[in-house]
């Protein structure tokens, strides 16, 4: 790699990146405008503006239960996931052993996996065992999916953990527990945060796998997708999926923003490190 | 400042310690005997097992055989924490998320102090190292030099035995080493706490250390004074690491309990201390001196002992000169360091060049 920027002259490229911008989130903006829109159908010209479709949302009780069970989901499938994420990182970043790279493969590899493909072997897995689909089939099928990125966000965070910090606390005549929580637990604890909102984000969306695995109780995409049927519930999809929008939004945001400064403060910065 | 009297009492004990790793020996057999109040270099090259020795003392490993005592106290069992010894380590390893402040005060937490208590002893480790008015600073807001100072005041501030260095100042740069090797002397000299510093490089150790090991491959090869190490080597490996050695093959004529007569090819008959370690090599040793130790004479100047040869190489590095000089007789030319003030500077190429030498400086040792 060449270590120089070229500034391309002439506007082609800023041309290019701005139509690959509004390509990606074009039809995202369509989602909040016409969710304040006074027409049901989502149609232009806009007809008039509208809070009514968000003021409908908490009158309807079936989108409660979905809420309350994508909350119930979401936690404890982000919980599970950091968990396990916590240890596969550990492993993984502070120990060499044979197949550390296949394990590390393997547990990222939910995430190029066709959704239908593992969601289909999972109900089957699910079935043999006897378990009757309801949320917490859901939620395991959550777990698989949300490890890899649970995976990722800590694996940034541990890499670089400078174990002398560990060595230091020690000599300066602290115990085992009390390291953990004076230096470990401190310095990773952004990237725990971070895996918590991101895993938890991941299972508020996630449609097939929920689709596939649950019982009679709705998830709210799962709730989305059934009102798609009725084009006078339309509106109502829109505002709720503004929601989960901006909500995912300022997840991962605040996700991504933990995730950076934990990893900031693992990379022992600043100091040359011989 | 004057010396600190050395004392007599032992602070360090290593005896016969040896660490495997598998086929591998880090250390094979090492006994030492650190004094109290010492400053003691563990030197050598990357894997010579100085770090594991001082990773051993610290108790973040283990001797596979062997002992370890500090204070006359053993160490077999103890875990680090409750050893009386702290280490400045190489990454300094300052928490980041507490401020100097509170990574001077983080070992000070188990004591239990009185929290005026604390914050005095603070403040004075802060004083000893120079960081006075840094103690709300962040961790991630200070310089390299800066973070060497709060991991010393972090180790100082317990009071330990002994101070463990692992190569400390081996991430700054060189005129901040320079000066943090004057400070770190002067310091311990002014705290009086017995330090053990590992380092690979030759002329730290020599210029801090009371007393320096110099180790290869796992094994001590000598202990002693800074000036005996440098000038009386006492073999080759040792020799060829602490700076430039010309080594000078030669015959041995007479050789008794503390002296040795060899007959060289340039330097003639010299009559030299025999070294403790002097393996006779059939009739053959092998002597060394050091470059500056060579002397240019310059026009019509004699001395008492001079050798005769040709300039071959010139080069200048500022405050000297060094000069390579190719002596009738000797296999391998010499090298010759000297000072610039008379011009040696200026000696050309293929010049024919005296040298003054003090046959005392010529110095038998192990191959």
């Amino acid at each position: 790699m060449s270590g120089r920027r070229r500034v391309l002259s002439g506007g082609w490229l800023s041309a290019y990146a701005f139509l690959y911008i509004v390509f990606l989130y074009l039809p995202v903006i369509f989602l909040p405008i016409f969710s304040v829109n006074v027409a049901a159908t989502p149609k232009f010209p806009l007809t008039g503006f509208t809070l009514q479709w968000y003021q409908d949302l908490p009158r309807t009780p079936a989108l409660l239960d979905a809420a309350w069970n994508s909350l119930v989901v979401g936690v404890s499938a982000s919980v599970l996931a950091t968990v396990l994420g916590i240890l596969a990182a550990r492993s993984i970043t502070r120990y060499r052993y044979p197949g550390r790279r296949a394990i590390s493969g393997l547990i990222m590899a939910p995430l190029v996996l066709p959704e239908v493909i593992v969601a289909i072997s999972m109900l089957l897995v699910m079935l043999q065992l006897g378990l009757s689909l309801s949320l917490f089939t859901v939620v395991l099928g959550h777990v698989l999916v949300c490890i890899p990125y649970s995976m990722t966000v800590l694996t940034s965070g541990f890499e670089g953990f400078d174990r002398s910090l560990e060595e230091a606390s020690a000599d300066l005549g602290e115990s085992a527990f009390g390291t953990f929580r004076r230096v470990t637990l401190p310095m990773v604890a952004p990237a725990i945060i971070s895996s918590l909102l991101v895993c938890f984000t991941i299972s508020l969306d996630e449609f097939i796998i929920a689709f596939f695995l649950t019982g009679t109780e709705a998830t709210l995409p799962i709730y989305i997708w059934g009102q798609l049927r009725f084009a006078s519930k339309l509106p109502g999809v829109l505002a709720l999926g503004t929601l989960l929008l901006v909500a995912s939004f300022l997840l991962m945001t605040v996700a991504e923003i933990l995730r950076r400064r934990a990893a900031r403060r693992t990379q022992n910065e600043g100091g040359l490190y011989a | 400042m004057p010396e600190r009297p050395q004392s007599d009492r032992t602070m360090i004990e290593i005896n016969g310690v040896t660490r495997s790793y598998g086929a591998i020996k880090a250390l094979d057999d090492a006994s030492l005997s650190i004094r109290e109040g010492e400053f003691f270099s563990l030197l050598g090259p990357s894997g010579c097992g100085k770090t594991t020795l001082l990773r051993m003392i610290a108790g973040f490993d283990n001797p596979t055989s062997g002992s370890i005592s500090v204070g006359g106290q053993p160490m077999e069992g103890i875990a680090p924490n409750r050893r009386p010894t702290n280490m400045v380590f190489q990454s300094y390893a300052i928490f980041p998320h507490l401020n100097v402040e509170q990574n001077v005060a983080y070992g000070l937490k188990r004591l239990k102090l009185q929290g005026a208590e604390e914050k005095r002893r603070v403040e004075e480790a802060l004083a000893q190292v120079s960081l006075t008015g840094l103690g709300k600073r962040g961790a991630t807001e200070l310089s390299g030099g800066q973070r060497q100072r709060v991991a010393l005041a972090r180790a100082l501030v317990m009071r330990p035995k002994v101070l463990l260095l692992d190569e400390p100042l081996s991430a700054l740069d060189k005129k901040l080493r320079e000066q943090m090797q004057v400070e770190l002397r002067r310091l311990q000299q002014a705290v009086g706490i017995t330090f053990v510093l590992v380092t690979h490089d030759q002329y730290e150790a020599l210029a801090m250390s009371d007393r320096i090991a110099v180790m290869f491959g796992g094994k001590i090869a000598q202990v002693a004074s800074p000036k005996e190490i440098y000038q009386r080597p006492v073999n080759r490996q040792v020799a060829d690491f602490l700076g430039g050695m010309n080594f000078v093959k030669a015959e041995v004529v007479e050789e008794n309990a503390a002296s040795l007569v060899v007959d060289t090819l340039g330097f003639g008959r010299i009559k030299t201390d025999k070294p403790k370690a002097f393996a006779r090599n059939g009739g053959g040793a092998t002597l060394g001196i050091r470059p500056e130790r060579l002397r240019v004479l310059w026009d019509n100047a004699t001395a008492k002992f001079e050798v005769a040869g040709k300039v071959v190489e010139r080069h200048y590095f500022g405050e000297i000169t060094h000069l390579i000089v190719e002596i009738p007789g000797l296999e391998k030319p010499l090298s010759v360091t000297e000072t610039n003030d008379f011009g040696a500077d200026d000696i050309p190429v293929g010049a024919p060049i005296r040298l003054a030498y003090d046959p005392e400086a010529l110095v038998a040792m192990a191959d």
